[in-house]
């Protein structure tokens, strides 16, 4: 679960990090107000959207006076905000976070992720500041520093002020850099992190070290020992048709295909849009219904796809195990009907009392295909769809 | 012969009591040598009682104790997961195997580095679990699907493995051992250390090996597959089609940063000379193929 930026930097100061002061506001007359009451001469103008690219695509602006705070925030404001992670549509910005303005002398990263290979949390950090990490470790890999922190002794002192030093924070921030990179592991690992950014921690004119950003994204399934996060959780932020699939215990996405595809399994599911596509057709959705699915949630998967004004036909490939084919046959067939189903339909059924699930879709009356294999079933998803694009 | 388990393994079931480990603990002694196998649960408040006449322990070192299991297998909910494998790592176990969904990241991490220096094998969590044929299932899949045989299956979904065993077995090639590694981030046994057993293993004679998008794991697997291996490989990777960073339903499961894409993967499979294919429907026959030779 991702957050914004301004609640990113809650969490941080909490942890003892430093940022600049700021104020999240919701209009334009709350974004003069805040600038007013932060005092000073220059303030940052942030468009707070969860996905990164926010300067590039125009949503983070600096004011050098009120009417110029003003003039940004009605600007940034219910824009159409895109950037290289929102997609062409872009994302219509809700919030702004107003912030006194920086001198800054340097830019640099830190980062924390779970590290797969030592099964460890990582410490990235580089004196490339300021840009995304993936282009540093494509371009110059030699300057992130990595360090996998041991999870009973924590990140020590020595090493994150030599780790510090070697991003190049001058001697005079060292103890603030020390403490933010200490606080930075703390915050991930107590609330659960996934990700966490701080791009770019910045040195000022004045030798301190402060976050002039802040990007998380928790673990979802730790979610139930933090409700201080999931109030944090902005709805506006995430896909409408995976928030009602959420709801349902669904695992649903959203792509840019025609063909539906209801699935038991991640694995299958995610191999069932790519047999669609190696037979020419293109996949609308990535739907994992789940070990355990009943009727009620096989005509809520449904409905959910066919929400989709893009959806030409339907395929639904169930491998059944513990989910008995017969079972999944009523709840096709009942949701077949509920929604009253216009787009084909092809069905293809494996496992557990295949031969009962079979004989409940032939004598349903629905128009229904089905499939033989998976290879049969996807050929005749994207013939039903309109054949190859 | 088999890998890691087979019918003289003796399990002990944690969190057998509650209605998922219920469920699950009755098909698995149902199946072949189950009834000899499945000799204890673990439940603290629920000490001297029984399910299936499967005698209920306090504790995995009072069931170890009384029963000489050496494995166990967690059903345990996602919030008290990772306690439970610390509790059978302590015991010194052989084997665990965790089928639970849903654990935090960061109990996982911790419970991995619990288990440095100890003699313990974990298998997941987030997995089917595994099986030897007409032997001993370990785990939640179904068991009527797989048949006794020669090639051995590692994967890391749950239903794409049944697909990969179903298809061999209705092409009539058996099974050895059948492992699912789970679709976590922070797991047990990886592809390489399922590769390693099978490649040791006289009654292997082949391998099919499904992979997914997230993390390095086949690509490890494959440079090792290349200068290691002494059978021939059958290799999927599901997710070509996956968008970048979308968690397609596993943790693990994830495009980030240009790592961990499915043309990627199969690349460095196919340079380390195993036998992929990009159609899911395809795995039993490239492998009936390479076998006929």
């Amino acid at each position: 679960m991702k957050i914004h930026e301004y609640q990113g930097k809650e969490i941080l100061r909490e942890f003892g990090v430093p940022t600049p002061r700021g104020v999240a506001c919701f209009s334009v007359d709350e974004a003069v107000a805040a600038a007013q009451k932060l005092g000073g001469k220059v303030w940052v103008v942030k468009a707070q959207i969860h996905a990164g690219g926010r300067g590039k695509g125009g949503g983070v602006k600096v004011a050098k006076s009120l009417d110029e705070v003003k003039l940004y925030a009605s600007q940034i404001l219910g824009m159409h905000l895109i950037t290289h992670q929102t997609g062409p549509e872009g994302q219509v910005v809700r919030r702004l976070l107003i912030e006194e303005g920086a001198q800054i002398a340097k830019e640099l990263y830190v980062g924390m992720v779970v590290d797969r290979v030592s099964q460890r949390v990582a410490l990235l950090a580089s004196s490339e500041g300021g840009m995304e990490i993936e282009e540093v470790a494509k371009h110059h890999p030699e300057k992130i520093h990595t360090v996998r922190i041991d999870p009973v002794t924590g990140l020590d002192a020595a090493e994150a002020s030599r780790v510090a030093r070697a991003i190049g924070v001058p001697d005079a921030a060292n103890v603030e850099a020390v403490q933010i990179l200490q606080g930075l592991y703390r915050a991930f690992v107590e609330k659960d992190a996934m990700l966490a950014e701080i791009n770019p921690l910045v040195i000022t004119a004045d030798n301190h070290a402060i976050a002039l950003d802040a990007k998380f994204n928790f673990d979802s399934n730790a979610l139930y020992r933090h409700p201080e996060i999931v109030a944090m959780r902005d709805l506006d932020e995430e896909d409408p048709a995976e928030i009602e699939a959420s709801k349902f215990d669904l695992a649903y996405i959203q792509l840019d295909g025609n063909i539906g595809c209801l699935v038991n399994g991640a694995g299958l599911a995610m191999a069932t849009m790519d047999i669609i596509k190696l037979y020419g057709g293109s996949p609308a959705n990535f739907l994992d219904v789940g070990g355990g699915a009943n009727k009620e949630k096989v005509t809520e998967a449904f409905k959910l796809m066919l929400k989709n004004p893009n959806l030409k036909a339907i395929l639904v490939n169930i491998f059944g195990g513990i989910m008995k084919c017969d079972v999944i046959a009523e709840g096709v067939v009942a949701a077949a009907r509920e929604v009253s189903l216009k787009v084909p339909l092809v069905v293809r059924l494996e496992g557990t009392n295949v031969e009962l699930g079979k004989k409940i879709l032939a004598e349903s009356g629905l128009p229904i295909i089905s499939g033989n294999d998976m290879a049969d079933a996807a050929q005749k998803v994207v013939a039903a769809a309109g054949g190859q694009k | 012969m088999s890998i890691l388990i087979n019918k003289d393994t003796k399990v002990i079931t944690q969190g057998m009591t509650g209605k998922v480990g219920q469920f699950h603990t009755f098909h698995c002694k149902s199946y072949a040598n189950g009834a000899n196998c499945f000799v204890a649960g673990v439940n603290p408040k629920k000490a001297g009682e029984d399910f299936e006449g499967i005698p209920v322990y306090a504790s995995v070192q009072d069931a170890k104790k009384a029963t000489g299991a050496t494995v166990s297998v967690i059903y345990v909910p996602p919030s008290g997961a990772a306690a439970a494998i610390d509790e059978a790592v302590e015991a010194d176990l052989d084997l665990v195997i965790c089928i639970t969904e849903g654990i935090p990241v960061h109990d996982m991490v911790k419970t991995r580095y619990k288990m440095q220096g100890k003699k313990t094998i974990l298998i997941g969590p987030n997995c089917p679990g595994l099986i030897t044929p007409d032997e001993i299932k370990i785990g939640i899949m179904p068991g009527h699907i797989h048949k006794k045989g020669r090639i051995g299956v590692v994967s890391r979904s749950g239903t794409l493995t049944y697909e990969a065993v179903g298809q061999l077995s209705a092409l009539g090639m058996g099974q050895s051992s059948c492992v699912g590694i789970g679709g976590d981030p922070i797991n047990g046994l990886k592809h390489i250390d399922v590769m390693r057993l099978f490649n040791d293993d006289p009654e292997t004679d082949a391998v099919i090996m499904v992979g997914e998008i997230g993390g390095s794991d086949e690509e490890e697997c494959a440079r090792w597959i290349k200068d290691n291996m002494k059978k021939p490989v059958v290799g999927f990777i599901a997710g070509v089609t996956a968008p970048p960073g979308k968690r397609m339903g596993h943790a693990g499961a994830i495009i980030s940063g240009g790592q961990g894409g499915a043309n990627e993967k199969l690349a460095v499979m196919e340079e380390s000379g195993i036998y992929i294919t990009r159609n899911p429907a395809e795995m039993g026959r490239t492998m009936q193929k390479i076998l006929k030779g």
